[in-house]
């Protein structure tokens, strides 16, 4: 069981310019609830997958990069959070101005990418779990619920 | 061969040639980035057409990488930040 219904048709391109939510209650629930666990992970820097929304600019040159961690590594952070901050605060909302959906764009990537790295989701599609008992199947919904969710929304934006 | 005149510190050429020559600015395939997702932010951060937007895209695709921008350090810099705010494996080196 996941909280998620059938997937579609949840974002349309508003006329009014941005786009129209239309989101089941308990989809905005778990919405609400990513910024905070987010937040918290995002304070455990040497975790594997919170080290995949921080790449290097400079992979072979370890004294530039040092460099670019200290001027850029905080506001990169600051963004980071600003994106889970818009997503939270807009999860009950029935439209998102293009900014917030952008946000929500990043935002939900941010979640992806952490739960992408955590599941070693690959290139050639990751199998999914097929006992009711796997322990990461929470985490392959949410995967699999926020693919569909960004998707929806790149297609409104760019339709 | 002529013998230098004395106390002629040589300039360090070969940084500042470096320093002159363009930046480019490299994105890498990654499993989990939606090809539609980096196709938008193609779009959204470089003004690039969708034609253009897509070729790039499919070149990570498919390729592994493809160099999405150049210019001085500094742009070249930006530009791995904002790519970097969206979650895109970017990286940056001297052009050859």
């Amino acid at each position: 069981m996941t909280p998620f219904g059938p997937l579609g048709r949840r974002v349309r391109r508003s006329r009014r310019g941005g786009v129209e939510l239309r989101l089941p209650e308990p989809e905005r629930e778990f919405l609400r609830s990513l910024a905070p666990e987010m937040r918290e992970l995002l304070s455990t820097p040497d975790d594997p997958a919170v080290g995949r929304l921080f790449p290097p600019a400079y992979p072979d040159d370890e004294e530039r990069q040092a460099a670019y961690r200290l001027l850029a590594g905080s506001e990169l952070m600051e963004s980071h959070l600003a994106a889970l901050e818009a997503l939270e605060a807009a999860a009950g909302a029935d439209r998102l101005d293009d900014g917030q959906a952008h946000a929500w764009l990043r935002a939900l990537n941010e979640v992806r990418l952490v739960l992408g790295t955590r599941l070693d989701v690959t290139e050639e599609g990751t199998e999914r779990p097929t006992s009711r008992d796997d322990p990461r199947l929470p985490a392959f919904a949410a995967y699999d619920y926020l693919s569909a969710l960004q998707g929806e929304l790149i297609d409104a934006l760019s339709g | 061969m002529a013998t230098a005149p004395t106390e002629v510190r040589e300039p360090d050429v070969g940084e500042e040639v470096g320093e002159d020559r363009p930046w480019i600015v490299i994105v890498w395939n990654d499993p989990v980035n939606l090809m539609s997702y980096v196709t938008f932010v193609f779009q959204k951060l470089f003004g690039y057409s969708l034609e253009k937007a897509t070729k790039l895209m499919l070149d990570v695709h498919h390729k592994g990488k493809a160099v999405v921008s150049s210019g001085p350090r500094e742009k070249a810099e930006l530009d791995v930040f904002r790519l970097h705010e969206h979650g895109l494996w970017a990286t940056m080196e001297h052009d050859e």
